[in-house]
């Protein structure tokens, strides 16, 4: 099979690698796959509690060359939304950027799962956070 | 000087070597009879190269040229062999015996029998890719009419014990064909020694072109009969209808002789550039495991898992290199290797599989290149891999709760 070029950049230059401190009230954390299934995606927001921005993103995945590209193009979409429009985010974004072919759609689609299960755990965090704050007073 | 891309692929298919083309020439060209024309030169010499190529294949591996059946590849005779003896037997019993590791040619097949009234076994392999006897023993019936195991492993490589095979096979009177696509020609395999009914050979696994192959059928102790096939002109005793590929013979034929001749000394050489792909890698790397026995393996077959690594994403990142992965991304299915799989090794280390085939034009400076750059791939993947991180921090992999998709 032949990968686009955007594919093989996104594999040999991937973007914001790394991983967060999980347990930062402003960093919400998704993993997303399993070993068995050949894809694991672990993705990571870091956001602005006043303004909402997502003002970094970092991934670490195991998985094929497709997966790692969608995942490593989705943190470089995410940096600069808000949490809100991050949700919009939809796979076929990631589909169409990375012209990936059918028998690798799969591979975007978890990374909107990533995507929406990151936003989802910082959403909680925020939650919970704001309450704790509030027993506080 | 290293030339790219490296082929280190030889079991899916090996090049044909230069004296292999050299012998087909003249039946490509001048040389074109067909071997059935019985009333002229043009045949008598066509027959005459296609009885030197029989002759050369049934030395290799210790039978008469009266038991060699051509076919168009192996493919073609496991099917042959394997509906052959349903059919002909079908009187005496409908039961068949082959291994979960077999390669499709064989399971289809059965499949396909199945449909049509037969009884199949699918023995299970153990941890180390070996078929159990004591399974074996326990699955042979009276109404058992064949049992199908391959010599070895095309993904992992794995010897399977054909002579104790053969004995059990045969107390209970049942015939045994093997497959022995990857063994012929590169390890010893003696029908008589190890007790074989029926082999099947391919020509372009051992240096000879596509499109040809070969079934041994017994002539003696016991005479194995088949139902045939293919239906025609009564070509190879019957057994084989359709005019012979006279220069795909001849070079099946001319890369037995030369296999007869060469195989101990290449094996050893490729032995040991194996072991030492082998050592690089398990030296420079943690969490690599070696799939199949390590001790009953082909010497030029190294099937290694990089946990926490996918198949196809190293293969990617070693793209100068030919060489395969049980990974389900690399294959249309999304399954992982059912081979992998039948060793219990886990579908997450089926996914982080690669094979390595070396071959006769494999030199050491490219066992030395491969080794160092598959080092380097994965150890930048890992760096990128959730699970290796998680593994580091002493997270038990298997308990985490995955949302499977």
């Amino acid at each position: 099979m032949a990968y686009s070029n955007k594919v093989l950049d996104h594999y040999n230059n991937p973007r914001n690698v790394g991983t967060m401190d999980k347990a930062d009230p402003n960093v919400g954390t998704g993993m997303v796959g399993a070993p068995e299934c050949g894809d694991v995606m672990k993705l990571q927001v870091k956001v602005n509690p006043t303004t909402g921005i997502i003002e970094d993103a970092k991934f670490k995945t195991f998985g094929c060359g497709s997966a790692i590209a969608s995942s490593s193009l989705a943190t470089e979409m995410l940096k600069g939304k808000t949490v809100d429009e991050a949700l919009t985010i939809k796979n076929t974004e990631i589909v169409n950027e990375l012209a990936l072919p059918p028998v690798k759609i799969h591979c975007s689609v978890l990374a909107e799962d990533a995507i929406k299960a990151a936003i989802t755990d910082y959403k909680n965090k925020f939650v919970n956070t704001k309450a704790a704050a509030e027993v506080a007073h | 000087m290293l030339k790219f891309p490296i082929y280190m692929d030889y079991h899916a298919t090996t090049p044909l070597d230069p004296r292999v083309l050299e012998a087909m020439m003249p039946y490509l060209t001048g040389r074109f009879g067909n071997a059935a024309s019985r009333n002229h030169a043009f045949g008598w010499e066509a027959e005459e190269a296609v009885e030197k190529g029989r002759k050369q294949i049934a030395d290799l591996i210790g039978a008469t040229p009266k038991e060699i059946v051509f076919t168009s590849g192996a493919t073609e005779s496991n099917n042959l062999a394997i509906k052959g003896v349903a059919e002909m037997y079908a009187e005496r019993g409908n039961h068949i015996i082959t291994a979960a590791t077999e390669h499709k040619a064989t399971l289809d097949t059965c499949k396909r029998l199945e449909k049509h009234g037969a009884r199949v076994t699918y023995l299970p392999v153990m941890q180390d890719g070996l078929v159990d006897l004591d399974m074996l023993r326990e699955a042979l019936t009276d109404k058992t009419v064949l049992v199908s195991v391959m010599y070895a492993n095309n993904e992992i490589g794995v010897i399977q014990p054909i002579a104790e095979i053969a004995k059990l096979v045969h107390e209970k009177g049942a015939l045994l064909h093997v497959d022995a696509v990857q063994a012929v020609g590169k390890i010893p395999v003696n029908v008589i020694k190890d007790g074989i009914d029926l082999l099947s050979i391919s020509g372009h696994k051992l240096y000879g072109p596509k499109g040809v192959g070969a079934l041994y059928v017994r002539r003696k102790g016991p005479r194995v009969q088949l139902t045939c096939q293919i239906d025609g002109g009564g070509h190879e005793r019957g057994m084989r209808s359709g005019t012979l590929n006279v220069p795909g013979i001849v070079g099946l034929g001319e890369a037995c002789a030369i296999a007869q001749r060469e195989m101990a000394e290449e094996a050893k050489r490729l032995g040991h550039l194996r072991d030492k792909l082998k050592d690089r890698l398990m030296a420079a790397l943690d969490e690599t495991y070696i799939n199949g026995s390590m001790t009953s393996r082909l010497p030029h077959n190294l099937n290694i898992s990089f946990a926490y690594v996918e198949g196809e994403s190293l293969l990617m990142g070693i793209n100068d290199v030919a060489v395969s992965s049980g990974s389900a991304c690399t294959s249309a299915t999304l399954e992982p290797s059912y081979v992998l799989k039948a060793l219990g090794a886990g579908d997450d280390l089926a996914h982080s599989s690669i094979r390595f085939g070396l071959g006769r034009f494999t030199t050491e400076e490219e066992v030395d290149y491969v080794a160092g750059k598959v080092i380097d791939v994965v150890k930048k993947l890992r760096e990128l891999s959730p699970l290796y991180e998680m593994f580091k921090e002493g997270v038990d992999l298997s308990k985490v709760q995955w949302t499977a998709h």
